[in-house]
């Protein structure tokens, strides 16, 4: 992986338990899911659906199957992982991943440091 | 090892089929493979030719790409006509140069029949076959009025079709007294010229033309046997086709008294280096003008080639299902009754405008023939029933007789025959999927990989699941009903837990009666539950990461990513203020605006953060959640009844809006749709629906569990001259039944259908009460009734709530960067080709 950078993306308060938000980010619209109880607790995957085609992934249901953490596309039901990005239908595709963390209040991820944009809440 | 070299000639439909068979086969690899078409295009779709006059480009009915055919190691010869076949050397001569060849294949598929008339070479006499052909004759109608086809067969229709799309006046000229005389009989074809008639195409049949020459209005005209003419612009020849053989028979291979090269069952021609599919090819003394079997000898071949050397060729089904020019036209078997003894049953129906013909065997046992126009909609049964010799109905004639007149259902699974194809993308038959079953596949996803059934254009998804389950029980094999990995229960099952034990949340039952986190099977389907016991919101903190993205955000996703929005309009009961409002948030929103089959106004195209905007401009002026995102009542669909109809002998409206205020908001194992129609003449398509009411002079009469969709019910007569309330209390017990019993995403006519005792069963339970659970049901319903809240007016009342609905939550103004738009009849539109591109 190239070197990464954390950047403000939110707050700790746009959380939801158990399900994902969108958050934008100078490397494309990420999902963001908050699994209260899990270790570790969050977890970043890109937004977009690439079977789908639509930036929707973060509005997907949260779950497990055969004991892999997973989101399912809203639009055509796919399961992606949460900590590969890799979709279980489908192994030729899958989405990229990112670290994630909560730091104090801020809500922070780790993007490519080619990325630019600031992106604080 | 040195390769070998096989060379297809001809790069036309079938040609490019048997590439698409053979090139990813073991024996392919020991050939070098060249193709040689005499187009400058690579293989395109001919069946759709005439969508080329409509904006289609070749591109677009190509059936491959230059890249593919390199990625397949194809080395692809365009614009070269091979000129001649030197069979003692093995080599093939074209204008550029010579080859080398082990084998060849002959695609070289038909060329047009141009009558011997006097006249007929004129610059604007044209022919239809090629996308240059077809240049030629928009070239042809620059600037000029009419046209006229000769031919009223298949192409000779799509022909008329194609000129009428370049603005011309078009006219069809037949030598036989009826259109399409190999697949229709007199009535067929009598129907069918008065339709094509009414769509402005006008007809000619028993029509000799004797000679074409110079015009006196128009560019040219021809005169008939007859002694009458008809001047025109253009003229489009489409008496037929010819094989093209010139090339074989140049090379000395045997052909046919009439043309066409002759082939055995393996397709080989008169040298056994040299093979011939398609129009060109003559087996059994016949050329097959259609591409399907061009299709099935291209498959012959390759698995003959691939050393599979059971593959034969032995006929084709010559059954066609077409729409010309907008009109169904379905001619099945033996459709002119050439069988000895065969019987006649005929529907002829002048006033809806169809016609249909069944040819039964001597024994009124099997179907041999059928012919169709006007409604295709028996076809795929009728040719069931042709192809396979499944045994007639004891009243066959239930086939052909419109729905409304007790039609006959769709096949079952379990009458279908082994040989009876499922998929025809894939050619996957019912024996293949036994086979697949027997050789250990023990689920539906496992039959698909298997056989790559329903992996096409999908459109016998249903039909396979259906066989699927059906063999699969018939093996023994449990066909489990535990809703998902998580819960080895069923939703029935789960029910009772939910409610005996009184459980309020997800969280309390996984871990009380689960495993692991849940998914997105069985989060939702205990939502519903849940909701149907408590009726809590459904944006309660606990509730929100259990639903479906609709549930979620209370609207219905669409392709891509947007949202569209459906108020209630109880009964389609609006008045002019609420139409305004909807015009008026519709542009302000730039939505997409369609009235819904169910009485409503869908508004498309919403995005996520703008979902509670709109939603408070509704609700302010007394619109409500139609929960049209939801698995849930959805609309009651009425006509205007007693209010205003001659003939309606109740207010349908009334009820209809009572109905749907009453059973708003009630979650379901599936969405729930209702019709009330004021008489018996049924405007309302109350039949149709879950719950179907119908007035009568006496009250009202009850239907239940009919649906619309992928495989429609009729509903049934449950109850008749019900008074008001004892409508209302029959209903509320049979929902109330039906959404603890059922399986999750079982609709209402699936599970009549799986109840034990079946109809009869429900009316003991209902109307006798021979389960003493009458008043529990009325109750519970009485309970949901009672907390029902407009989740949308909650929503947008509770800040914590709207903020959901932020797109991104760190960037409020950002626009989704992949949602694309074009316009189309004045509104907007997702583009089709969506890219993925940051702004």
């Amino acid at each position: 992986m190239s070197d990464t950078q954390w950047i403000q993306v939110g707050k700790r308060e746009d959380l939801i338990p158990e399900s994902g938000i969108a958050v934008w980010t100078p490397d494309g619209p990420v999902a963001v899911f908050y699994l209260p109880g899990e270790k570790p607790e969050l977890y970043a995957i890109g937004h977009y659906c690439p079977l789908g085609k639509a930036n929707v992934l973060a509005r997907g249901i949260v779950g497990d199957l055969k004991g892999e953490l997973v989101v399912a596309s809203p639009l055509y039901k796919q399961h992606y992982s949460l900590t590969t990005g890799q979709c279980q239908e489908d192994g030729a595709v899958k989405v990229p991943v990112y670290n994630v963390r909560v730091n104090g209040e801020a809500l922070e991820l780790a993007v490519p440091v080619t990325a630019k944009e600031d992106c604080a809440a | 090892m040195a390769k070998k070299t096989l060379i297809v000639i001809g790069n036309g439909m079938v040609g490019h089929h048997f590439l698409e068979q053979f090139a990813d086969t073991p024996a392919a690899a020991e050939y070098d493979i060249h193709v040689f078409g005499e187009e400058p295009l690579i293989a395109y779709d001919r069946v759709h030719l005439s969508e080329y006059f409509g904006g289609s480009t070749h591109a677009e009915l190509a059936l491959g790409t230059l890249e593919d055919y390199a990625a397949k190691n194809l080395q692809l010869h365009l614009d070269e006509q091979v000129t001649a076949i030197d069979r003692d050397l093995r080599r093939v001569h074209t204008p550029k140069g010579e080859y080398e060849y082990d084998a060849v294949v002959l695609a070289t598929g038909s060329y047009p029949f141009v009558p011997p008339i006097e006249g007929n070479d004129h610059e604007h006499c044209l022919v239809y076959r090629t996308l240059a052909d077809l240049d030629a004759i928009r070239a042809s109608a620059q600037g000029v009025k009419s046209g006229v086809v000769v031919g009223g067969g298949l192409l000779g229709l799509e022909a008329a079709n194609a000129l009428k799309t370049l603005g011309l006046e078009a006219q069809v000229v037949e030598f036989a007294p009826r259109l399409m005389p190999v697949q229709l009989d007199a009535d067929g074809g009598a129907l069918l010229k008065r339709k094509i008639e009414e769509l402005g195409v006008k007809v000619h049949t028993e029509k000799a033309t004797t000679a074409i020459v110079a015009g006196e209005e128009a560019r040219l005209r021809m005169n008939f046997a007859d002694e009458s003419h008809l001047e025109t612009d253009l003229i489009v020849f489409s008496a037929g086709i010819r094989p093209q053989d010139t090339l074989a028979r140049s090379s000395g291979l045997e052909i046919g008294e009439r043309g066409g090269i002759i082939i055995d069952d393996q397709c080989t021609t008169s040298d056994p280096q040299i093979f011939a599919i398609g129009e060109c090819a003559l087996w059994d003394n016949r050329i097959f003008g259609l591409v399907a079997p061009g299709y099935t000898m291209a498959r012959t071949l390759a698995s003959r080639l691939n050393q599979q050397s059971e593959a034969s060729f032995a006929g084709a089904d010559m059954s066609t299902k077409l729409k010309l020019l907008g009109v169904d036209v379905g001619s099945i078997g033996d459709a002119h009754a050439s069988t000895p003894g065969a019987r006649n049953i005929r529907f002829n129906d002048e006033q809806a405008g169809t016609y249909g013909r069944l040819v039964i065997s001597e024994d009124g046992k099997k179907l041999l023939g059928a012919i169709l126009v006007g409604d295709n909609g028996p076809y795929d049964t009728l040719l069931q029933y042709a192809l396979n010799g499944i045994d007639l109905p004891k009243h066959p004639e239930t086939l052909i007789l419109p729905e409304s007149e007790g039609g006959a259902p769709a096949l079952g699974p379990d009458a279908l025959p082994e040989t009876a194809s499922i998929c025809s993308c894939h050619n996957v038959s019912k024996g293949d999927i036994c086979t697949a079953i027997d050789a250990g596949c023990s689920d539906l996803a496992a039959v698909k990989g298997e056989t790559k059934a329903s992996t096409g254009c999908g459109g016998c998804a249903a039909l396979l699941k259906s066989v699927v389950d059906v063999e699969l029980e018939k093996r023994g094999v449990e066909v489990s009903k535990d809703i998902c990995e998580h819960f080895p229960y069923s939703r029935q099952e789960l029910f009772h837990l939910v409610k005996v034990n009184g459980i309020r949340t997800f969280h309390t039952l996984i871990e009380q009666h689960g495993k692991g986190h849940g998914c997105d099977i069985c989060k939702p389907t205990v939502a519903s539950i849940l909701a149907t016991c408590w009726n809590e919101h459904i944006m309660a903190t606990d509730h929100v990461p259990l639903q479906d993205t609709n549930d979620t955000f209370m609207a219905n996703m669409q392709k891509n990513g947007t949202y569209s929005i459906v108020p209630r309009i109880p009964g389609g009961e609006i008045t002019p203020e609420k139409l305004i409002v909807l015009g008026e948030v519709a542009k302000e929103y730039n939505l997409y605006t369609k009235i819904t089959g169910g009485q409503r106004v869908d508004l498309f195209g919403a995005t996520l953060s703008e979902l509670p905007e709109i939603w408070e401009k509704l609700i302010a002026a007394g619109f409500e959640t139609g929960h049209a995102y939801g698995k849930s009542v959805r609309t009651v669909k009425s006509c205007v009844g007693s209010t205003w109809c001659r003939y309606g002998v109740q207010d349908s409206v009334g009820m209809a809006i009572r109905l749907e205020d009453r059973y708003k908001g009630l979650r379901s194992p599936h969405k729930l749709k209702f019709a009330v129609s004021g008489c018996t003449r049924e405007c309302a398509e109350a039949q149709s629906k879950d719950i179907g009411v119908i007035a009568t002079e006496n009250g009202w009469n009850l239907y239940v569990c009919g649906n619309g969709g992928m495989r429609p019910r009729h509903a049934d007569l449950f109850a008749t001259d019900l008074s008001d309330e004892q409508l209302i209390s029959t209903i509320d017990r049979v929902l109330m039944f039906y959404v603890r019993t059922a399986d999750r995403l079982q609709r209402t006519s699936v599970w009549l259908e799986n109840l034990d005792g079946g109809l009869d069963y429900l009316k003991q339970v209902v109307l006798e009460d021979s389960l003493g659970l009458g008043d529990e049901l009325e109750a519970h319903m009485q309970d949901v009734i009672g907390t029902y809240q407009c989740e949308w007016k909650t929503t947008v009342e509770d800040p914590e709530k709207r903020k959901r609905f932020r797109e991104f939550v760190n960037a409020p103004d950002k626009k989704d960067p992949v949602q694309h738009w074009t316009t189309e009849r004045e509104q907007r539109r997702p583009a089709n080709e969506i890219k993925v591109e940051m702004v």
